[in-house]
Parts: C-alpha cells; structure tokens; sequence
C-alpha cells in the first residue's frame, strides 16, 4: 500500500476534543506543503473549544478572541466538526481504526485533584472545577448547585483558576450582567450572601501562580475590598534570598501590588477577597447535619529543596477560620478513556512526546497520539498547547514518512460521514455550531453581553430546528 | 510548570544500571537508548548515583581499560535529586549554576524518571512561546 498523505489517498486523522491543543495539532497539520489530510474533529458537547468556552472566565472576553484563529483553521476545506460525538459512548477505538490512519486524543484535564484530608467530602466542599464548569454553563454541569445562602467561602489554590473563582465570588451583579456567565448562574450570584472570600495559598506571595493582571483586577472591583495581612505580604528570608539570586521582574511586581493591598485602608465595601499566604488546610469541619463550618489551617514556613524549588513545611502553629462554602483549586487532572493507556501517576495518557505507548511493551501503539492537557497534564496558558500539539505531529509526520500508520479499512470521508451519522443522529457540525454561535451573540447584544450562552444540549438542539 | 509537566511525556520505563555493572554495559545502554546518563540503582531498588557520558570520558583519560571498570568506580555518588513538584524554572537555574545535566526525581522515595537539562530548558522556551503567542491571539494578531 502506498504511503497516504496525496490527492488520491488523504491522510486520515481523526482529533478527539476541540479545545486549543485540538486546534493547534490541527493547524500544524494543515501547515505541512504536500501533505493532502482530512481532518474529523470530535468533541463530546455539540460546541466546540474546550476550556475557552467551558474553563476561562467570563469576565475574560479577551482571552477568548484566540477562538478567531480557531474558527481560521475550522474553515480549512478538509476540516469536519463533529460535536455532539462522545468516544467510548458513540463511537470506539476499534471503529476509528476503521477510519483513520491516525488518530489524536486531546481531551484535556477534566477532574481536579484531592486535597487528601479529612473532611473533604462533607456537604459545602467541592472542586473548583465544578463551579467553575457551572457558571460556564457547560450543560453536564448546569444542573449543581452550591449554597451561596453561605456568608464565609474559601477557595484552596492561588492559581488563575482559584482566582476567577474568588473573583466571580466577588463581583457585583452589574459587573457580573456584563459578561457571558451562564444565566442561571447569574439568577444564583445576585441572590449570593458571601461577604468575605479567602483565597489560601500554601507558600508566599512571591511563588502564587497567578498572574499579575489578575492581581490588579482584584484591586479595582466595585464591591470588594481586597485584603491582605502585611505580615503574609513580607517576603521571608528563602523567598528574598531567592528573588535576588534570581531576579523577575514579574515576581517583584507582584509581590509589591500586594504589599500594596496590604497598605490599603478598607473602604466601606459590602465584600471582602482576603489573600492568606504559608497556610494550608489539614481538616474541614462538619455541624451534625454533615455541612462544612470551619476550616483548620496549619501555618508553613519555607525552605529551599535540592533542586532549588521554594517548597513548604507545615509547622505546628494551627488556627480554625469558620467557613460555610469550600473550593479546592489545587490541580486539574486528566481521566482515563476507554481502551486508552493512562499514566496513574501523572493522571495523562501513557506517552512519550506524544505518541501513546503499550503499557506492557512500551513500544508506541501504531496511530495513536496524544497533545495537550491530557499528555503533558496541567500547566501553561493556552498558547502552551501549541508547541505542545506541534511536537505530537511532528511525531505523527516522522511516522507516516517511516510507514508506521493505522491501515483503515474504509478511509474515505463519505464513509465515515455515515458511520458517524449512524452512531449520532444528532451530530453538530461546524456550520452548525455557527449557527448556535450567531444566536449566542445576537440574543447577548440585545441585553448589552458579549453573549448568552445556550447551556443544555436540549436547548441547543431545538435552536437547530432539530 | 512542574518537572511532573516534563516527566509526563516521558514515558513510565527509567534505563538504570546496578553499580557492579561495567561501563561496557553503560556506553551500550547510553547508545541504544540515545540518552547521556543513567541512574545507579543498588538492590533494594534505591538510588545510589548517577553516570553520565562525560564521567566516563573523564575515567577514559586516566584508565586505558575504561570499559571493564564498575559502575561504582566511577560514578558520581553525591546525586542531586528533585521532586515532580519542583518548579522548572527553579529546576533549570540550580542545574545552570551546579553545572550537571541529569536531575533524577524521586517520587516518594522512588525514582519517577529524570529530567536532563534539555527537557527543562525546551519546557521553559515552551512556555514563553505560549505565552506570546496568547498575548498575540487576545490583541488580533494571531
């Protein structure tokens, strides 16, 4: 059989996902001169991009424009949406070996990672990662609800992710009405009672992971003061010793804005967004009905590893703060699916740049390849994922130049067209995820939001006409 | 970006020698596996040292039969070691300033792989790529 990639004889590459490391891998792909390939992209929701649509912010439309260089690459002739399609439910494995030469997983992180402590589970705790799938109105997450009768919340993290949740806890309804937030988690926000947000960071000011504008916003919101104890904002003596062996700008900025809150006089404010910083929880505490009441937190001081690493030490210095509401922004992490190697250890498919490996031969498992999140587990803003999707297809290049593909026994566009038809009568294509997106913003620009999103798949449906 | 990032797409399966091995078996682990070091392993499966291609360059430059010598003549014993919760960043300063190439990391207790300094430094280009290129894309330009 001759090698695919020609007019005759496309290359064949189906894409599990849509988020930027789905769309990255895709343009690497398209890029190549004389590389004829087809492309099928699946995505479980009938919408596309991942966590642009489901993770960022709502009050972050301008992290959400990298969607206009998706929409480019969608638009390439050889690209096929097909959303509405879950792997493993619709489709399998085995069938896409029937289809395509190669096929790509790049289904993200979608779990978060366990505090591992006692109390975890109780009524009133929950992964960041669900509240933040709800106001996003991601349609398998709409239905959840979370006490916001509650006046004290903590959110356990000091990435971005811990701060829009602290933020979005935070803003006013106006600022709130001004974004595309899903409209039931609106409804909820303006009947909200929090009036005092924690954000807990284990190590100092100077090693938060979020980032500097992030740290302004917070300083400007109508109706909260941002809080910080000018003890927590003091550098200790490692974190000191380090910036000066290692100078960053960045890092300097940061710490000094928030020494700068520290300085400030609380206004009269309605809300309070409190930073902690060396604290970590080591228990949640319950009331007889099985709700969360409090939080204990143990004090950290810091210390240098081998590596360099500005870690933390729990000392025996402990405080109790009464809590009702509790977020765990402490990591995302990958799930496993069907029939695909998993790396338990580090919560991604089992692989080595990408290629996916036979856990028990750990050679690479011909034709299948994986980018993103779910290879290389969470790090990064959403650019990272481009030179992350392109070392996966340079991968997949290097393969089909050496010969080393899937051989399909029905690899033609027409035939997997049906299939897919046949799998999921209801599948949504890139014109009509437009169509979706057209109503999206045509309804938001007539109550002033950049949009208003459609959050069930019912609803999306019969907006179809379907 | 934590070394867990790096190790992730590394695979599970870490080449390691025993220390009564000889370099012989060393340089044809390093070749077949095109990589520049190894870790040093004792019985109980506990990291003793690493060996790396220029240790064995500088044994060749005293010793005529360098090939036939142990694992543990030559290999460094004092090992720098790492955590999957180190940050890359810090990873690639202490690897720059110490001058060594090869970070074994230890997940509790256990070798979880090694991080070159290649690795880090890709990691690290990685990440200011991606982070223009998302500042590019958020004002039109991408």
């Amino acid at each position: 059989m001759s090698k695919p990639g020609t007019e005759n004889q496309p290359l064949r590459v189906a894409i599990l996902g849509s988020g930027p490391a789905a769309f990255y891998a895709a343009e690497h792909l398209f890029k190549q001169t004389g590389l004829v390939v087809e492309i099928d992209m699946f995505d479980k929701l009938p919408t596309p991009f991942g966590l642009v649509r489901a993770g960022v912010a709502p009050d972050h439309q301008k992290i959400k424009n990298v969607t206009k260089v998706f929409d480019g690459i969608a638009s390439h002739p050889r690209f096929r949406f097909n959303g509405n399609v879950e792997f493993g439910r619709h489709i399998t494995l085995a069938e896409l070996r029937e289809h395509y030469h190669q096929i790509l997983y790049a289904t993200g992180a979608q779990t978060d990672r366990r505090m591992n402590i006692p109390g975890e589970d109780l009524c009133g705790s929950h992964p960041a990662t669900e509240f933040v799938a709800w106001y996003n109105g991601h349609p398998e997450y709409r239905h959840l609800e979370f006490d916001l009768s509650q006046e004290r919340v903590a959110v356990v993290g000091v990435g971005n992710v811990a701060m829009d949740v602290a933020r979005i806890l935070s803003l006013s309804y106006k600022e709130l009405a001004a974004t595309d937030i899903a409209d039931y988690a609106l409804e909820a926000l303006s009947r909200s009672c929090v009036k005092e947000v924690y954000l807990l960071g284990r190590r100092g000011p100077a090693q938060a992971a979020f980032t500097n504008p992030e740290v302004k916003e917070v300083g400007e919101l109508e109706e909260s003061d941002v809080i910080v104890r000018p003890d927590e904002a003091e550098l200790d003596a490692v974190s000191q010793a380090e910036l000066e062996r290692n100078p960053d700008r960045t890092i300097q900025t940061k710490v000094k804005m928030l020494q700068a809150y520290a300085q400030r006089a609380p206004s009269a404010k309605p809300r309070k967004l409190t930073f902690r910083f060396l604290v970590s929880p080591v228990e949640l505490r319950g009331d007889a009905a099985g709700r969360v009441e409090s939080m204990k937190l143990v004090r950290n001081v810091l210390y240098l590893t081998d590596a360099g690493s500005v870690s933390p030490k729990a000392t025996e210095q402990f405080e109790e703060t009464p809590v009702g509401l509790v977020f765990r922004s402490v990591g995302y992490r990958g799930v496993a699916l069907p029939d695909v190697p998993f790396n338990e250890r580090w919560g991604v498919i089992l692989n080595e740049k990408g290629r996916v490996l036979d856990p028990d031969s750990h050679r690479h498992r011909v034709g299948e390849y994986t980018s993103g999140w779910i290879k290389r587990g969470p790090s990064g803003v959403i650019g990272t994922n481009k030179p992350d999707s392109v070392e996966t297809v340079n991968c997949m290049l290097e393969d089909l130049e050496g010969g080393a593909v899937l051989q399909p026994a029905r690899p033609e566009v027409a035939a997997a067209a049906e299939w897919i038809q046949t799998r999921q009568p209801q599948v949504i294509s890139y014109a009509d995820w437009r169509r979706l997106d057209e109503m999206e913003v045509a309804k938001g620009k007539a109550q002033g939001r950049p949009r208003v999103k459609l959050t069930s798949i019912e609803e999306m449906l019969s907006a179809l006409g379907r | 970006m934590k070394v867990s990032n790096i190790l992730a797409t590394k695979g599970t399966q870490v080449v390691t020698v025993r220390p009564e091995q000889t370099l012989k078996e060393v340089v044809r682990l390093l070749t077949q596996h095109n990589i520049g070091a190894v870790a040093v392993m004792d019985a109980a499966d506990k990291l003793v040292g690493i060996i790396s291609e220029r240790d064995i360059v500088r044994e060749a430059a005293r010793s005529d039969d360098v090939l036939s010598r142990p694992v543990s003549a030559v290999m460094t014993s004092r090992v720098i070691t790492g955590s999957p919760h180190d940050d890359v960043k810090a990873v690639v300063m202490t690897m720059t300033e110490k001058r060594f190439r090869h970070l074994p990391i230890l997940d509790h207790g256990k070798l979880a792989g090694i991080v070159t300094i290649g690795d880090a430094v890709k990691a690290t280009l990685n990440r200011y790529e991606g982070e223009i290129d998302t500042l590019q894309a958020q004002i039109g330009e991408g």
